[in-house]
């Protein structure tokens, strides 16, 4: 009996290497996700403690959402990058992957101009609780999108020495869900912080 | 695939194991599950240190050995360097060394993040004693309660605690993503979850437990970071500041409460490991044991506020609370039944494994029935903060966890090290750390309920407390010479101890049917798994009376009879996998052992050099400096390893 029971083994060492890599990026996303849920209590916490300070009355919606839009707009390049690496097209899969990264750091540039705005408004980190919940949750919100821009550009380089496949380390595969994870915290993010305080 | 090797011996690529600079370089689970349990020892030595020091004060009213100023500092070092330096990482020692066994594989997932978080841990750790040196070590005690934690932000010392304890939790997430990877996806043939050895399930469920609360923690101590040095207002809770400190109790025993499961989990799994094997029976209710610390470990996380009881939280969550925590007594408490249950009846041998084992369970039964009491909600409102509390929390971390890695420590260093242990040291050993261990502890619930408060560096005299605080000083003396022992027959064993086998204690689980110790790649071939307890299956057979036989042909299991395949088809003695695909004739065909690599340790000298640039950021362009410069470090290493290929080719 059992011998129908053996996983298929490759010769990776005896398991499918994309699979284990697959489940440690969920289990770090599902740590990510209580870090970030950690913030928005607290941001919902303190979403009234203003000191009669600037409160969510500054924020300007319109902006926002296009840059939030322009952020949902990487999660498309992304997914046109694994694909082209999918059908191992290096040189689209570049193409794509630079543009994700180029809509990253395009939204960062409107939450560095959009922090510049709110700090004239005088809203800082140190005016009130609700100044300091709201810095800290989308300033380590705008830090992982900085961090997934690094790890794009890597990839990026990286297509410069090989074409890029989908059995090393570093591959669009588990990146992707990384980026379409900070893309989904934006989501509520944008809600909880932006549209619900305004409403 | 390039590689045709045909013995284990004649691996195209073996990793050098001599000298320091393997030790740095290492990725093999075996090797960084001794750096854990070798830096685990040194700082048990010195968290006991701290602790001698602390009784001295206290034996007798009024004492003076102590500052008031350093009495905070050792008290909150005791708590940090027990907790994060000594049971997490004696944990972590034994999870990387046999988890991969106990499955039968032949490493870890991801072998140099394993590295990785070993020496994150340690540099962290060093980054938060050398506080002593640097203007003084945290004295906020191990919560690191706000406000009181966001004072005096001129002194670094809660800088300290704020930028290491993030950086430990960051190890431990990648130790844990690590261990759930290995085990969801990386198990040999038929090993099924439900064929997972006890302590293998445990670590499941610790490594769940720690993904998930320490990111928690971690934003408690960042917004704690923030208030002391960018001025932010989280737990600022002046009138026109309007910042809530309760929140951080919160934030911290969100954490802090999975994290006390954390510590003992481990400690469960190696007694249900131990206790089947010296009872020669096998668990009792092992489903029952499985699903009940996976129990524990759901309802962990929905039990913190019974630390708050004094917070003033209202009665209704004050209820709640209570409820919650009283019903992880069920769990619990299935969980000691299952163990009485496994040695009732049993052909038990009272070897020193055995010995500490059966004083985990006596031990954290005292534990575990004051923790109850905390649950009512004004029996707790007494106790809080004081010594019956101290009493409590060491008889379930002491009593119970380290007993319990104590007992594994006896049971699987001759896997370790191919060495028995000194029988006659060992119960030395356990007879003065279990006399020791009740003479301090037992009297703190007296203590504790004729109203001494933890923490205060002195009392008065005429209280009462005189004869009980003396009494306490004496047993953790004694403990230190019971610990004296333990070294002397680790050294003493290790040098010239009796040669243990592969499987000297007639074990059960697959860790016993490889060699002691373990070559690199663990297994020549991957073990097919077909029952629960499987290496026991492969001895024994069952006569037509039920009784269990040993079966002839495989007497004393060596790696040699797993190379043979089970030439009578269904025999049970073929515990091997015939028919790998890439396996032609019992060879080990393709085995790459993952190569040594610096950049983990380069990457963790990185990280840490900006947490230094952390604590001094206050200090202006220094802290900034040293911060850049470890982000530099710390780039080009993850570059590095990223580009670095897992193993060098044979040729």
């Amino acid at each position: 009996m059992a011998l129908e029971q053996q996983a298929v083994l490759t010769d990776e060492g005896g398991h499918d290497l994309d699979r284990t890599r697959k489940t440690a990026m969920w289990v770090f996303l599902g740590s990510e996700s209580f870090f970030f849920a950690a913030m928005i209590s607290t941001f919902l916490l303190y979403r009234n403690t203003t000191n009669d300070g600037p409160g969510a009355e500054i924020f300007n919606i319109p902006f926002t959402s296009a840059t939030t839009f322009v952020l949902l707009m990487s999660s498309l390049t992304m997914v046109l990058a694994d694909n082209a690496v999918e059908r191992k097209d290096n040189r689209q899969a570049r193409v794509w992957l630079i543009g994700t990264a180029l809509l990253g750091v395009t939204f960062l540039a409107g939450q560095i101009f959009e922090f510049t705005e709110f700090v004239d408004h005088g809203l800082t980190v140190s005016v009130s609780p609700f100044g300091s919940s709201f810095y800290m949750l989308t300033g380590f919100h705008g830090l992982h999108v900085a961090g997934g821009v690094l790890l794009l550009s890597g990839l990026v380089a990286f297509s410069f020495r090989r074409p890029l496949h989908r059995e090393g380390g570093l591959n669009t595969g588990i990146i992707a869900l990384y980026w379409h994870f900070v893309d989904i915290v934006w989501i509520v993010i944008f809600t909880v912080v932006y549209l619900l305080q305004v409403s | 695939m390039a590689v045709t090797a045909t013995t284990p011996d004649d691996l195209g690529y073996t990793p050098s194991t001599k000298g320091v600079w393997s030790w740095i370089t290492t990725v093999d689970h075996k090797r960084i599950g001794i750096l854990y349990a070798a830096s685990a020892l040194i700082f048990f030595f010195v968290g006991g240190l701290e602790a001698l020091f602390i009784r001295m004060q206290l034996a007798q009213p009024n004492g003076t050995i102590l500052s008031a100023d350093a009495y905070n500092q050792l008290f909150t070092m005791h708590g940090l360097t027990m907790v994060f330096a000594v049971v997490m990482p004696i944990a972590a020692a034994f999870q990387n060394y046999f988890v991969p066994l106990q499955i039968g594989a032949r490493d870890v997932a991801f072998p140099r993040l394993n590295a990785f978080a070993y020496w994150l841990f340690l540099l962290s750790i060093i980054l938060m004693s050398s506080s002593f040196f640097l203007g003084g070590a945290p004295d906020g005690a191990w919560v690191g309660y706000a406000p009181l934690s966001t004072q005096l932000p001129e002194l670094m010392r809660m800088d300290f605690y704020a930028v290491g304890a993030q950086l430990l939790g960051l190890a431990s997430i990648a130790s844990s993503a690590n261990f759930i990877a290995t085990i969801f996806t990386m198990r040999a043939p038929g090993m099924t979850l439900m064929r997972m050895p006890v302590f293998t399930w445990m670590t499941v469920v610790t490594s769940f437990l720690l993904i998930l609360s320490l990111p928690v923690f971690g934003i408690a101590l960042w917004q704690m970071f923030f208030d002391r040095n960018f001025d932010t207002l989280f737990y600022q809770a002046a009138l026109d500041q309007g910042g809530a400190p309760l929140l951080y109790q919160h934030l911290f025993w969100i954490f802090g409460h999975p994290e006390v499961y954390v510590l003992i989990l481990p400690a469960m799994g190696i007694v249900s490991e131990i206790l089947p094997v010296f009872s020669r029976k096998p668990l009792f209710g092992y489903a029952f044991v499985v699903f009940s610390g996976i129990a524990i470990g759901f309802l962990g996380f929905g039990v913190w506020a019974h630390h708050m009881f004094t917070a003033g939280l209202g009665p209704v969550a004050e209820a709640g609370f209570g409820l919650a925590t009283m019903l992880i007594a069920i769990p619990t408490g299935v969980k000691i039944f299952n163990w009485i249950g496994t040695i009732w009846g049993g052909k038990i041998s009272f070897q020193t494994p055995m010995l500490f084992s059966l004083a985990f369970i006596a031990m954290f039964v005292i534990g575990g029935l004051s923790g109850v009491t905390h649950a009512i909600v004004p029996a707790d409102t007494q106790q809080h903060d004081s010594y019956y509390v101290v009493a409590h929390f060491h008889y379930v971390l002491f009593g119970g966890s380290v007993f319990g890695f104590v007992a594994g420590a006896y049971y699987w260093f001759p896997k370790w090290t191919g060495k028995l242990l000194s029988e006659t040291l060992g119960k030395w050993h356990f007879w003065l750390m279990l006399l020791g261990f009740n003479l301090t502890f037992a009297p703190m619930h007296i203590l504790g309920l004729d109203g001494m408060p933890r923490r205060t560096y002195r009392y008065a005299d005429g209280l009462g407390w005189n004869l009980w605080n003396l009494a306490a000083t004496i047993g953790a003396f004694i403990i230190g010479i019971s610990f004296l022992f333990f070294v002397w027959n680790l050294i003493k064993s290790y040098r010239g101890g009796r040669p243990a086998g592969d499987d000297p204690w007639d074990g059960r689980t697959l860790e016993w049917a490889t060699s002691s110790p373990p070559k690199v790649h663990n297994f020549d071939q991957v073990p097919l798994v077909r029952h629960l307890d499987d290496f026991w299956h492969q001895k024994y057979g069952v006569d037509e009376e039920g009784r269990a036989v040993r079966l002839p042909e495989v007497t004393g299991a060596s790696p040699d009879v797993l190379e043979e395949p089970g030439d009578d088809g269904g025999s049970p003695g073929g515990g091997v996998v015939d028919g790998v695909p890439s396996d032609d004739g019992g060879g080990t065909h393709g085995i790459h052992t993952p190569s040594p690599s610096f950049y983990p340790i380069v990457a963790a000298m990185g990280i840490v050099t900006m947490g230094f640039g952390l604590v001094y950021s206050s200090s202006g362009w220094l802290g900034w400096g040293a911060f850049g410069v470890g982000a530099v470090i710390a780039l080009f290493a993850f570059f590095g390893w990223a580009a670095e290929p897992v193993t060098r080719e044979a040729h």
